[in-house]
């Protein structure tokens, strides 16, 4: 009789917690996202933005609103004719426009974020009922979904702020409807490839309800893409802000929302180009700043998502 | 194949459907009053209006409006623009070349540029290239537009002097609009200088509008490419001897460019939200800016229609390049 | 010789090119598309420009630069004692245009005139249900009622019988939408079944013919050789659309354009220093004004009305909203360049106490909520309408008067407006024909307070009797007077608070010779060319 092969040799003295031996979830993603330079460079340019935002009336150096009648225009203070109370200059009514960028990023932040959240939230509950039901339900919300889409964003964008009238709200209500349908499809597409795993079939056993079922059991699953999406309607909407405030449709003057600052200083091209240049700059560097960190965010949520790079 | 078209046209019409509830509902929301609208600053007197009201058939029950509209819209008749009383099938004909032709040149920007971008980027993958060629498409689609087309006027029109400010072609040549392309239409005329004109004026903004394509399309060739490469039928065909062009083009880029495909067809959603701004910038007189106008002059049937049309012609691209897909890949044809 | 027809092939290339280059086309930039080119349909002065003053004439003009009336396609004319009858002598030898699509065989004579008025009067003209939305300024203007009948005595003699005296019919008739059409035109295009041709290819005996509209790019025309005030100096006339105003500066200095309308007034001081560029600039016949809905409780009362008048900051609030010296501040209705304007009425100094005290008098609670609607975007009459609301409620807040501002979109403002749900509105207005009582009837008349467009609702027994008087008297001075006397009843009522008149401007390179600009805001190129 052969004897049965032995077991691994030494067992520890004492049984050692698997879990501790491991990363916890948030330090795991913070390495995989720390590893990507450019989703970190992002997020620094991002926590810059936030700042100015949050403590924008202690951060400008001027009022965005007043304006000084003798300083129509300047220049930003590295060229000729300009002035260091002024660092990037003054706009064509004498605004200084460095508060004016800053005061800016409050509004658009504001924008994206409601935005994200007034579009968030019905749009993973639409999400869910149509995953959870698929039968009536799901394909009807997807055929409204659909129309929704068929509609180039800033088409739709543009048609509802024309009903609505312009403005600061009704631009995130408009961006937000528009974003809605890419969130559902997102959420029903996650829903249904989780709805077929063994725990999702374990709980309903279990006598789960289906709001537990829901809430509680799969969505915390889907979160992934959910969040990847967020940041990247939530860079879109900053753009499509600008863009509805650019055609005289969105945020109106003298609100200094970075788009609209765009919509008047289309005259100035000739005269004085850092009017045109600068806000537009900013644009350009926050929603960059926030795609760099939205792919950053996917390759460290969910590696089956990366680039095959 | 044609169970396949069948079930995609199927899936069409309550779409198409939806968007006429879509349309109509939005322009029954907005808040003044049409025929108000429509009399400007004038004195509107009651009897006016009740007949305008009449003949625009607004005193009737929004349901029946809605069936009026959906009748119209089957006989071909889609209204009159309230400004130029003329139809607004036709102004919608008229302008709409300019806007392909804008759109066409902006594709086959993006399309040359990212294809070659995407597939040398592929090739050396991790190099400085393709760093920067990443780089700018990420930048390309994080940028808005309208700011671009401003500097890039400010830079090559204004200081340089390179391109024209705006508009299609010189206002001293006298073409006759037999296409409404501008560049076939100057090739007809027997004006010299024309063509090269109409070439120069298009440069800027086709840039411009396709940028974000471009963007798009040089990020998803070069992820296809490199999926595609790492196939074994290309291991096989470089053991094989072949030269390394002809692996590259014909076995590899051949299969990568399915999915690419895919983008070019869904670009055209971007490309229609794009034009609205482009020709705004540009003075380019299209279906853009034709909209843009109608919507601030409340001009309704121009507005519900023109989406209406700008709707269905994406669903028709889409509805093709989901045929063509499905052409080029088996798997789709035989998908649920 | 086989080489023969493509050298002469050749040389009209070049005798083309060459003539081509010696050729002074004259581009306009204007600032929109016109609607159509059936003038009597729209009302709006793209329209008109585009149409009226290219294609058309009238029976009667405008002198350029003026709102007095001079011979045009009628030589002369009479006006009957009790004013009620018109005749008309019309020109002879005029020809309507020779196109492509039209040969007339005919000059004008009085069938023309008789199809442009009874088309737009008589329900049983084949013409006349063929517009979709009737004919506005025809029926703005009361024509319908005021015209009684068009005749001919002659080929070339018409008689207009009024239903009553109205003493502003003269320069009515100036207007676009009584533009004269070519009668064999409309004959022919009826017979053909093509009468939507009229909105597309117009006839008319105007200084330019129709030649070609690209849709919201540019309109073509050349000149009429035949026009009866001469040959326009102008090779070609090119409508070029730009509605951004800043794409019309960047091409009237690039030269694209020589002439660029409607250049923002911000623009003007440094369109002024260019060398290569002058502007043109004229008081605007319009008027923007706040009116005082004199139903509400406390502005029922004279004291209120003048107490806000006394304590509205007019120079700064001009200065700011147009620009220092673009626009003269409001005192009367209309303008200064009309008959009748009141010299003698004067702003009241600011005075923030004696407002105050008004107030007190008059028993206004502090702290007194009063709305005002103002419309969302800009327009001719006030570039900024919110800025404007803020600058009054701001004033207004000294004397402890708290302004609720309201914005909405132009058309609902107007229907609210007309309800008398406002307690004050901003707004304007532009006159047509040069005339005060354009301005004063359809805006202060017990009249129009029925029908909503007199937005203070004040009906003054006493005002409302000297504009009757002065709208059936036809001697210019007479009615001067009365217009006089008029408006210092206004004063003494003050139903408004009168803004500004803004002023105009037209940009151009400034080898542009025989411009004219023009009170009513109307641009003609009959006599402009570049020399």
């Amino acid at each position: 009789m052969t004897t049965p092969i032995a077991k691994t040799v030494t067992t520890p003295a004492t049984p050692v917690d698997q879990s501790l031996l491991y990363p916890s979830p948030y330090k795991e993603f913070w390495q995989a996202f720390s590893r990507n330079k450019g989703a970190v460079a992002g997020l620094m340019f991002m926590c810059l933005i936030v700042f100015c935002a949050l403590f924008a009336p202690w951060v400008a150096p001027h009022n965005p609103s007043e304006q000084y009648r003798d300083f129509l225009l300047t220049p930003p203070v590295w060229l000729e004719g300009g002035n260091w109370q002024f660092i990037l200059g003054t706009d064509e009514l004498g605004r200084d426009l460095l508060s004016r960028l800053i005061t800016g990023a409050r509004l658009s932040l504001l924008i994206g974020l409601s935005s994200v959240l007034i579009s968030l939230i019905p749009g993973v509950f639409l999400g869910l009922l149509a995953g959870f039901f698929p039968r009536i339900l799901g394909p009807s919300i997807m055929r409204l979904m659909d129309v929704m889409l068929a509609l180039p964003s800033l088409l739709l964008a543009v048609a509802i702020v024309a009903i609505l009238g312009p403005g600061l709200i009704n631009t995130v209500i408009a961006i937000a409807i528009v974003s809605l349908p890419s969130y559902v499809r997102l959420t029903r597409a996650a829903v249904m490839g989780e709805l077929n795993r063994d725990y999702v079939t374990a709980a309903r056993l279990a006598g789960a309800g289906l709001p537990r079922l829901m809430f509680v059991t799969v969505l915390p699953n889907c979160m992934a893409p959910l969040i990847v999406q967020a940041t990247l309607s939530f860079s879109s909407a900053i753009l499509d802000a600008a863009a509805l405030g650019f055609l005289g449709l969105g945020v109106q003057p003298p609100t200094p929302e970075w788009g609209t600052m765009l919509a008047s200083a289309r005259d100035y091209i000739e005269r004085a180009w850092w009017v045109v240049s600068l806000p537009g700059l900013t644009i350009l560097l926050s929603v960059l700043a926030i795609n760099l960190m939205g792919d950053g965010l996917r390759d460290a949520l969910d590696p089956k998502l990366k680039n095959a790079a | 194949m044609l169970s396949f078209i069948a079930r995609r046209l199927g899936l069409l019409i309550p779409t198409f459907f939806g968007i006429t509830l879509l349309t109509f509902a939005l322009i029954r929301l907005i808040p003044g009053d049409p025929v108000e609208v429509m009399m400007g600053e004038r004195r509107v007197d009651p009897e006016m209006h009740a007949q305008a009201m009449e003949r625009l058939g607004l005193n009737k029950p929004l349901p029946e409006q809605y069936l009026d509209y959906v009748g119209k819209l089957a006989q071909g008749d889609l209204g009159e623009s309230l400004r130029t009383r003329e139809s607004v099938w036709n102004e919608f004909l008229t302008l709409f070349p300019a806007t392909l032709e804008l759109a066409f040149a902006a594709l086959v920007f993006a399309g040359v540029v990212g294809l070659l971008a995407g597939v040398i980027a592929a090739l050396k993958r991790g190099s400085l290239f393709d760093h920067g060629v990443m780089g700018i498409s990420l930048a390309g689609y994080s940028m808005p537009i309208f700011w671009w087309g401003l500097i890039l006027i400010m830079f090559f029109s204004v200081s340089l002097g390179w391109t024209p400010v705006s508009g299609r072609i010189d206002l001293l040549y006298d073409i006759e609009p037999k296409t409404g392309f501008m560049l076939i239409d100057t090739l007809l005329s027997d004006e010299e200088g024309a063509f090269k004109d109409a070439v120069m004026h298009l440069i800027l903004p086709a840039i411009v509008l396709g940028t974000i394509p471009l963007a798009v399309i040089a990020r998803m060739t070069r992820s296809s490419m490199l999926e595609v490469l790492r196939e074994d039928y290309i291991r096989t065909a470089r053991a094989k001897g072949l030269s390394p062009a002809r692996v590259v083009f014909v076995h590899g880029l051949r299969n990568a460019l399915i999915p690419v495909l895919t983008v070019f067809g869904l670009q055209v959603g971007t490309l229609l939200a794009g034009a609205v701004l482009t020709e705004t910038i540009f003075s380019w007189p299209g279906i853009g800016k034709w909209l843009i106008e109608a919507i601030g002059a409340r001009d309704y049937p121009v507005v519900q229609n023109g989406i209406l049309l700008i709707a269905c012609l994406v669903i028709l691209v889409n509805f093709v390049v989901d045929i063509l897909y499905g052409l080029a890949n088996p798997r789709i044809r035989h998908q649920r | 010789m086989k080489l023969l027809p493509l050298q002469a092939a050749l040389a009209a290339v070049l005798l083309s090119a060459a003539a081509g280059l010696s050729a002074k086309p004259l581009v306009v930039c204007t600032e929109g598309s016109p609607e159509g080119f059936d003038i009597v349909q729209y009302t709006t002065a793209v329209t008109a420009d585009a149409s009226a003053e290219t294609v058309f004439n009238r029976l009667v003009d405008f002198r350029p630069g003026t709102t007095e009336i001079q011979p045009a396609l009628a030589e002369r004319w009479e006006i009957s004692a009790d004013g009620l009858t018109y005749t008309f002598h019309l020109r002879e030898g005029v020809k309507f245009h020779t196109t492509d699509y039209f040969k007339p065989t005919r000059t004008l004579n009085a069938d023309d005139v008789l199809w442009s008025f009874r088309r737009q009067l008589d329900p049983n003209h084949p013409w006349h249900d063929k517009s979709s939305v009737g004919f506005p300024y025809f029926e703005s203007m009361g024509f319908k009622d005021l015209l009684k009948s068009v005749e001919k005595t002659d080929e070339h003699t018409v008689v207009f019988t009024l239903s009553r005296p109205e003493a502003p019919f003269l320069s009515d008739l100036a207007m676009a939408f009584t533009s004269i059409y070519s009668a064999e035109y409309g004959d022919q295009l009826l017979k053909a079944g093509k009468t939507g041709d009229l909105n597309s290819k117009p006839i008319g005996t105007g200084p330019f013919i129709f030649q070609r509209y690209n849709k919201d790019a540019q309109v073509r025309y050349k000149p009429n050789p035949d026009y009866f005030r001469g040959k326009p100096p102008a090779d070609a006339l090119i409508f070029a659309i730009a509605s951004d105003n800043n794409v019309r500066l960047q091409k009237l200095k690039a030269n694209e354009c020589q002439v660029a309308l409607y250049p923002k007034p911000d623009d003007i001081p440094s369109i002024k220093a260019d060398p290569k560029l002058k502007v043109a600039e004229m008081e605007a016949l319009t008027t923007g004004y706040i009116s005082l809905n004199t139903e509400h409780k406390y502005l029922s009362d004279v004291r209120v009305r003048k107490a806000i008048n006394i304590a509205f900051d007019r120079q700064t609030h001009v200065d700011q909203l147009f620009g220092k010296g673009n626009a003269l501040v409001g005192v009367n209705p209309y303008p200064p360049t009309l008959i009748g304007y009141n010299t003698a009425n004067r702003n009241p100094p600011r005075d923030l106490d004696k407002a105050r005290a008004l107030l007190k008098e008059a028993g206004v609670p502090p702290g007194t909520v009063l709305t005002l609607f103002t419309r969302n975007g800009g327009g001719a009459t006030n570039p900024n309408p919110r800025l404007s609301a803020e600058m009054l409620q701001a004033d207004l807040g000294k004397i402890g008067l708290k302004v609720d501002i309201r914005v909405m979109e132009w058309a609902e403002m107007l229907r609210r407006a007309k309800n008398g749900e406002a307690d004050m509105v901003s707004t304007g207005w532009a006159g047509d024909n040069g005339d005060p009582d354009n301005f004063l009837t359809p805006l202060l008349s017990c009249d129009a307070v029925k029908s909503g467009e007199n937005y203070a609702r004040w009906c003054n027994r006493k005002f409302q009797a000297l504009i009757d008087k002065a709208r059936t008297i036809t001697d210019a001075n007479e009615r001067a007077a009365l217009y006089v006397e008029a408006l210092a009843v206004y004063d003494e009522d003050q139903p408004w608070i009168s803004m500004a008149h803004p002023k105009m401007f037209t940009a151009m390179r400034d080898n542009v010779e025989g411009y004219h600009i023009n009170p009513l805001t109307n641009n003609n190129f009959a006599t402009t060319q570049v020399k």
